[in-house]
């Protein structure tokens, strides 16, 4: 039999339909793959007997002709997600412990079409970090390597054990969440496909929040198609989260075909950075002549602002986090360092329960928004938001999509990036926008570096553009043409 | 300059208050502001909390529309402008009553802006106290503090609660008048229904800000705007009784003149009051000064309406004390300050009005302010459980105003109504009890002539003295049972008695 | 705007972090070159430029005024202290909170 793990969940659900394997095989072969796979930390808690009854139930439906739309899939789940009775840290030590008696809507969404949980996937403490450093579970280890080099890089982050679990075939497919460019990115290390919705497209409920107006659950899959399957399952309007949209979703799968002919296609000049990867600039142009090759009309735009996205990011994510993570003072669950006195049992708790880097942002986001440097800072990130929100909008009146780089690099070493945060920092430099303005964002696959590392591109589309981006990304996928695979150096 | 009677007296020469309040009202609502878990009173230890309440991670608040509805409701009763557009911003500190780290509220753009009301001091004196916002927010959580010797036991079946922060302008220069403006607040919110005003259970509480300062500087701040002229003022928190407003305004008044007199600072600090010394004492040291970090909560969208809605909501407001209480004037001819007084409380003004209606409106108020109320008082019951229906003493003063019994007769049926005629209509009572009032002028001649003739000497007197007029007509009002006609029998004997 | 020492030490304090006086000198260091580097958000003319809190352009969406079920009602006090450090009765049990 060949390995069932090679196969897309549209591959899967159609073997399934005709009795070629079941979902229990499917699922015990993921089992075995992934537990295996201990070099590359991705899974943080594995959750074998739970998928195993989820595998079975899948059989018996799929046996009666009552199959959903992701029966029997086997899915990693980040660990950002809270799952009612598995425990759910976010990569932090301050959440020791914590077994939510509740499972946010977007894991739900897809129990409810019959995924099959694996397990949880590590990440960045609270989703804050671009390579997976910041873990309190250690950092997760990306299949690809640069040429023969043993040297470990970096999956990307936050979604790390995500990207890397994909990527190594550790599950179908694995659910992510992008504040700043942590499924883009991620998926671009990785060779994968990260799909970055609207903001309010996919509930933010029951997901552990790192920055509120700018965090956004969404898919990194094998392929496009997956992630149009897995994104109409994970997509939906829900009461309980009041930014959430009340917009039917879509069947994305059903949008994918029809190309790319006809299409007008932006290139913003000011992406292409002073000093950039000469290799990343190839591949750029590669995609852009793929797409005039199959009939978009692709023409250069200028977005001036995008240079301010960075600086925009690093204060309203901050901001909005040194409030959002308040509520971990060691009163109601998660890690308590006694102290006598309750304000010390706050400062101890705190210092001990969050990493450096979690500690860093929540000082600058505290700065940012304490008494008299509230407009300096805050007030004006969010004015100058405005205006990059504005300038994209004003671009999308003439161009259907946007394509960009996924990040400014190949995947890096451990301790390369980590010395100088700022530096780690300009990883989400072609990411963030999108974060800022909301809008959906894709990285697909598109190439190799000299080193033999992915390197990925992204398309941007208008506020609800979905359709219209995963039609792009299918036909940019399908001309690029990519399927390497990373050696299998971790089995 | 008109005189001003509140000034203070010090060592050093004249003071003048200056308070505002900040009063917190309870919406009256069945669930919490940003949660589906009950807002009641009185459950066990964090029954009341919902996940959400809890702060538990990714939980994510939706605003409760009745309340949003309350608050309106409520801004209309304050003649205050309603803003269509407002949004809520976090408020962040740590305490362990507040889960989340931050308090939802609404700082720079609340959902009601500036109004005022008036307030009756006394039969003379009515006052207009200006209103600076009205905004919606999140109530904390308890701690207890006596159940563990090192150890605080928190419950936070109140976190979540959706409260209205009425703030009023610092235009109120007495503790009487702090006091009124409370009192008033509550007849308000008790009229429309948004808050049941109960301040036993904490429905109601006030934040008192109290400052003093010289004598003449209040005009001047009132002139300029500027608040220089005013001293530092103090704010004591959580004040739930009108009588404790009183308190806590004296005594700051006169703590903060004796700091300024010996040559001290008063600081801007929050301060606790304590009701069994009537005391106020500092709560918070200086050094632990807050920094809230007011920013738009990132998980709500801006609330905004239609003046439509606002209009709908208008017309659904059932009839405000003011209104009512220039009605009661305009219409049954009360005093001004008799209808404050009646009006004051919804029910009673809705028992008068059942009384009222129809017949001579001052004889109506006296009957329910002095006889009812007086009665209600001794027995400490509210109207609502009055002996005597509305239309029972409706009934009776019907019988004074047709004559058929006198004011002191009424006086006896209403003693017979509160007890072995209970529920009796007193036509009834009259009819059975034979108390009809005399008005046949044989009989009352008749009882005339005999008192003068048994009394000469009282007769003689009454040459000299017009007034002793009044024995005779004691003596025939008993003569007849007290059923005359007191007008008519004055009428007979002053014939008889040749007296002007 | 740069941060001095003492600067650093309150606002760890505000986020209710504790620091050493050994961490100061790096964490300034850190915290100056971040602030330093957002600085250039100063050159934007913002005049007039209303602030973007959301990217949602909709009204607050409102619920109504009843009692939930679930994980967004009450009645649930066991779910609620379940992964709390110390509970006794169903309360939170923290040091002593000292007014
Ligand atoms: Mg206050
Ligand atoms: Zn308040």
């Amino acid at each position: 039999m060949t390995d069932l793990t090679k196969k897309t969940i549209a591959e899967l659900r159609d073997g399934y339909a005709a009795k070629d394997f079941s979902a229990a095989e499917v699922t015990d072969a993921y089992l075995s793959r992934a537990e295996a796979a201990t070099d590359l930390n991705a899974y943080v808690r594995m959750t074998p007997d739970l998928a195993k009854s989820q595998a079975k139930a899948s059989d018996e439906r799929i046996a009666k002709g009552e199959a959903r739309p992701l029966e029997g899939i086997p899915l990693g789940i980040k660990d950002l997600f809270c799952t009612k009775d598995i425990e759910t840290n976010a990569a932090s030590h301050i959440l020791d412990g914590f077994v939510p008696p509740y499972e946010s809507t977007v894991s739900q969404n897809l129990l409810d079409d019959g995924g099959v949980f694996l397990g949880k996937l590590n990440l960045d403490e609270f989703a804050m970090g671009s390579s997976n450093e910041t873990s309190y579970y250690g950092p997760v280890v990306n299949p690809w390597r640069r040429g023969n080099e043993e040297t470990k890089l970096t999956p990307g982050g936050s979604s790390g054990g995500s990207s890397s679990a994909v990527s190594a075939r550790l599950c179908a497919a694995a659910t992510a969440t992008d504040t700043g460019g942590s499924i883009r990115q991620p998926a671009s290390l990785t060779a994968t496909v990260g799909i970055k919705p609207t903001y309010g497209r996919c509930s933010r409920w029951g997901i552990v929040a790192f920055a509120s107006s700018l965090d956004q659950a969404g898919p990194i899959t094998r392929d496009v198609r997956d992630g149009a399957i897995m994104l109409s399952s994970m997509a939906s309007h829900d009461p309980k989260d009041s930014t959430s949209i009340n917009r039917p979703v879509p069947d994305y799968e059903k949008a994918l075909e029809g190309g790319v002919k006809g299409m007008k296609i932006g290139i913003p000049k000011e992406y292409r950075l002073d000093g950039m990867n000469e290799e990343i600039d190839a591949v750029w142009e590669k995609g852009a002549q793929l797409l005039r090759d199959q009939g978009a009309e692709v023409v250069e735009v200028s977005l001036p602002l995008t240079k301010y996205a960075l600086p925009v990011y690093y204060i309203v994510a901050p901001a909005e986090a040194s409030s959002n993570l308040a509520r971990y003072d060691g009163v109601k669950y998660g890690l308590r360092v006694h102290d006598d006195n309750i304000h010390e049992m706050y400062m101890k708790t705190r210092a001990e329960g969050f990493g450096k880097e979690v500690q860093r942002r929540l000082m600058i986001g505290t700065y940012v928004l304490s008494a008299g440097y509230y407009d300096a800072y805050y007030l004006r990130a969010q004015r100058v938001r405005k205006k990059i929100a504005d300038e994209l909008a004003e671009v999308f009146k003439s161009v259907d999509l946007l394509l960009t780089p996924s990040s400014p690099g190949a995947a890096f070493g451990f301790g390369e990036k980590s010395a100088d945060p700022i530096e780690m920092y300009l990883n989400d430099v072609f990411t963030v926008t999108a974060n800022l303005a909301g809008i959906p964002g894709i990285s697909v696959p598109a190439g190799l570096d000299a080193q033999g590392l992915p390197l990925g591109l992204q398309l941007l589309a208008p506020a609800f553009g979905e359709e219209t981006m995963l039609r792009g990304a299918r036909a940019l996928e399908e001309a690029l043409g990519f399927d390497a695979q990373p050696t299998e150096w971790w089995t | 300059m008109t005189e001003n009677r509140n000034l203070l007296r010090g060592e050093t020469g004249d003071w003048e208050v200056v308070i505002g309040l900040e009063v917190h009202a309870q919406v009256a609502s069945n669930s919490k502001l940003f949660s589906g878990a009950p807002a009641t009173y009185g459950a066990g230890p964090n029954e009341n909390v919902s996940l959400v309440d809890a702060a538990m991670p990714g939980m994510l608040p939706v605003i409760n529309k009745f309340c949003v509805e309350q608050a309106i409701k409520t801004g209309l009763g304050l003649n205050a402008k309603i803003h269509t557009w407002s949004r809520f911003d976090r408020k962040n500190y740590f305490y362990p009553d507040l889960p989340q780290g931050y308090q939802i509220s609404q700082y720079k753009d609340p959902i009601v802006g500036e109004g005022e009301i008036e307030v009756e001091l006394d039969a003379e004196r009515t006052i207009t106290v200006g209103i600076e916002r009205l905004h919606l927010e999140q109530d904390a959580g308890k701690s207890v503090h006596d159940l563990a010797p090192r150890e605080s036991h928190v419950d936070l079946n109140r976190s979540g609660v959706a409260l209205m922060e009425i703030v009023s302008k610092p235009e109120m220069r007495s503790a009487e008048e702090a006091s009124a403006y409370f009192s008033k607040l509550r007849t308000i919110v008790r009229y429309l229904g948004t808050c049941d005003g109960n301040m036993d259970q904490g429905s109601m509480r006030a934040d008192v800000n109290v400052s003093v300062c010289r004598a003449g500087n209040y005009a001047k701040f009132v002139e300029t705007g500027d608040f220089s002229f005013l001293g530092t003022r103090t704010e004591t928190k959580n004040v739930n009784s009108i009588r404790f407003v009183r308190q806590v305004v004296d005594y700051e008044a006169r703590r903060q003149i004796q700091v300024l007199e010996a040559g001290g600072e008063i600081d801007q600090e929050t301060r606790l009051f304590d009701v069994k010394t009537g005391e106020t004492k500092t709560m918070r040291s200086k050094e632990d000064a807050h920094d809230y970090r007011y920013f738009p909560d990132p998980d709500l969208l801006p609330l905004t309406f239609t003046d439509e809605y606002v209009e709908e909501i208008r017309a659904s407001l059932p009839e405000l004390p003011d209104a009512k209480k220039h009605r009661f004037v305009s219409e049954y001819g009360l005093s001004s300050y008799d209808a404050a007084v009646l009006v004051a409380d919804k029910d009673k003004s809705i028992y008068f009005e059942d009384v009222a209606k129809g017949r001579d409106g001052k004889l109506a108020s006296s009957w329910v302010t002095t006889e009812l109320f007086g009665l209600l008082n001794k027995e400490g019951k509210e109207i609502t459980e009055s002996p005597i229906s509305a239309s029972q003493l409706g009934s009776l003063i019907d019988l004074i105003q047709d004559k058929t019994i006198s004011g002191k007769i009424a006086k006896q049926i209403f003693e017979f109504m509160l007890d072995e005629d209970a529920g009796k209509d007193p036509k009834d009572i009259v009819e059975a009890r034979g108390l009809k009032q005399v008005t046949d002028t044989g009989a009352l001649e008749a009882a005339a002539d005999k008192v003068i003739a048994e009394n000469p000497d009282q007769v003689a007197k009454v040459k000299d003295k017009p007034k002793a007029l009044g024995w005779f007509v004691g003596q025939v009002m008993k003569e007849t049972g007290g059923k005359a006609n007191p007008q008519a029998v004055n009428a007979i004997l002053k014939q008889k008695l040749g007296v002007e | 705007m740069s941060l001095s020492d003492s600067d650093v030490k309150k606002v760890a304090k505000l986020a209710r972090i504790a620091i050493s006086d050994d961490d100061v000198p790096h964490l300034k260091n850190e915290l100056n070159g971040i602030l330093s580097w957002i600085e250039q958000l100063q050159e934007v003319d913002v005049d007039g430029v209303e602030a973007m809190t959301s990217s949602v352009d909709v009204s607050l969406p409102m619920r109504d005024d009843v009692c939930a079920e679930g994980y967004t009602g009450g009645g649930q006090p066991e779910n609620v202290t379940r992964n709390a450090p110390k509970t006794e009765d169903h309360f939170f049990v923290v040091p002593k909170v000292v007014e």
